[in-house]
């Protein structure tokens, strides 16, 4: 079970390292998206502390679903994912090493760089500690859920913009208690119970998305 | 050992087929033939349990292939239109990760002895992406060379491939079915399998008929 999982994510990730336009323009947008809020909002620091947390999120969910829909699409087009559907191991499982590749490639990113980002809005240190916490354990869930759309608008063309519609109101949760943890730390609540149903989020996400995942890309290869 | 009964394929509002059936026991190979858009492809991906069939059963072994699941797919070797080859990896890459994916040990040196005998050798580390379409075929098939599973099921294999590389897989399917292996093929070109016993079906619209030479 494991050595499965671990070559999938080997496999991805060196296809990733071949293709660096991929991550590099989701990380760009990311960077871009936040910097520009400062400028067009104003150098109020009250205002930006405020907005930050959010602007972050939306910006941290945008640009994990640029990378969504080639999550399978590549896979699909040169009959590889056939070959994955047809291997003896459950298919799930291979989900399972796709969804981790991704967030590492399209979400672990973005963590790492939300520190050096939040600086432009006058986050306080435990603010900013509690941002990166909250993009750490929230970005799996957004790979996990992301997955499921992706596999359901597999082949459809303009799937794009179905995969938006589909996967972004599902984002809702993970939203509000990612950019929540961050409030509630500056107004002194503490950010524990909004980090919890965060961790609970993305357990769900990777580990029963998975399954409905793969029951669709089951559906997709008929 | 692998068994179809009836079975019936339709795709869209379209039946592309109707009562198919055969046997074929260790040994032998399918040869399955029918012009364009006869369902050939279809049929093949039914076996495979890739599509389900609108009605009839296919069964491996006596038991149906959709209770088996992974017992049967771990004894199924697929080789579709699309090669399964990804561009940026080498062919050495691609035929070593999908070992690696299908959990059967493949060192190194074997790999390289596949891709000696499909003609990549010098060529094992460009990306796929710089091949030619044969070679790209040839790097798909290079996989055949060590594929110890019983069933194997290829649409197409021979296309984009010189007279060369037809031979050598018409000789990899010959030795496969020496060793009492199974292989159900769709081509439309005429070429001679070295061992086994060929049966042959052909697909028309309304009904398919096994000869039995």
């Amino acid at each position: 079970m494991l050595p499965l999982i671990r070559a999938v994510i080997g496999r991805d990730l060196r296809l990733a390292m071949r293709r660096q336009a991929d991550i590099v323009a989701a990380v760009f947008f990311f960077i871009i998206v936040v910097s520009l809020f400062p400028l067009g909002v104003g150098p109020e620091p009250d205002q930006l502390r405020k907005l930050a947390p959010g602007v972050l999120w939306v910006a941290a969910l945008l640009a994990t679903m640029l990378s969504l829909p080639r999550l399978f699409a590549d896979d699909h087009r040169d009959g590889t994912l056939e070959q994955l559907a047809l291997a003896p191991q459950p298919l799930g499982l291979i989900v399972l090493g796709k969804v981790i590749a991704h967030w590492l490639v399209a979400g672990l990113p973005l963590v790492l760089l939300a520190p050096i980002l939040g600086i432009q809005f006058d986050l306080t240190d435990d603010a900013l500690a509690v941002l990166t916490l909250s993009l750490l354990i929230g970005t799996p869930a957004l790979s996990g859920i992301g997955a499921i759309g992706a596999a359901l608008t597999l082949g459809v063309r303009g799937g794009g913009v179905l995969l938006s519609l589909l996967v972004l109101p599902l984002y809702i949760p993970v939203l509000i208690f990612g950019a929540g943890a961050v409030d509630a730390t500056v107004t002194g609540l503490g950010a524990q119970a909004h980090l919890s149903l965060l961790g609970a989020l993305a357990l769900g996400g990777v580990f029963f998305a998975p399954w409905p995942t793969a029951a669709a890309l089951r559906v997709a290869l008929e | 050992m692998l068994e179809a009964s009836n079975l019936e394929c339709v795709r869209g509002e379209r039946r592309l087929f109707v009562g198919v059936s055969f046997q074929l026991a260790g040994g032998e190979m399918l040869y399955l033939q029918g012009r364009n858009g006869s369902g050939k492809t279809s049929l093949l991906r039914m076996l495979c349990g890739l599509t389900p069939a609108a009605s009839g059963e296919i069964r491996w072994r006596g038991k149906p292939i959709a209770r088996l699941g992974d017992d049967f797919r771990s004894e199924l070797c697929y080789l579709g239109h699309h090669n399964a080859i990804k561009e940026e990896l080498t062919p050495l890459e691609n035929i070593l990760s999908a070992a690696r994916l299908a959990e059967e040990p493949l060192d190194e040196d074997a790999a390289l002895d596949a891709l000696e005998l499909v003609g990549l050798r010098g060529r094992e580390d460009l990306a796929c992406r710089y091949l030619s379409q044969g070679q790209k075929r040839r790097a798909a098939l290079a996989r055949l060379v060590h594929e110890k599973r019983a069933l194997w099921v290829l649409d197409e294999p021979y296309v984009a491939l010189d007279k060369a590389a037809t031979e050598l897989v018409a000789g990899l399917v010959g030795a496969h079915l020496q060793r009492g292996g199974l292989a159900v093929l769709t081509t439309h070109q005429t070429v001679a399998i070295p061992a086994g016993a060929v049966r042959e079906l052909s697909l028309s619209a309304d009904a398919a008929t096994q000869h039995r030479p």
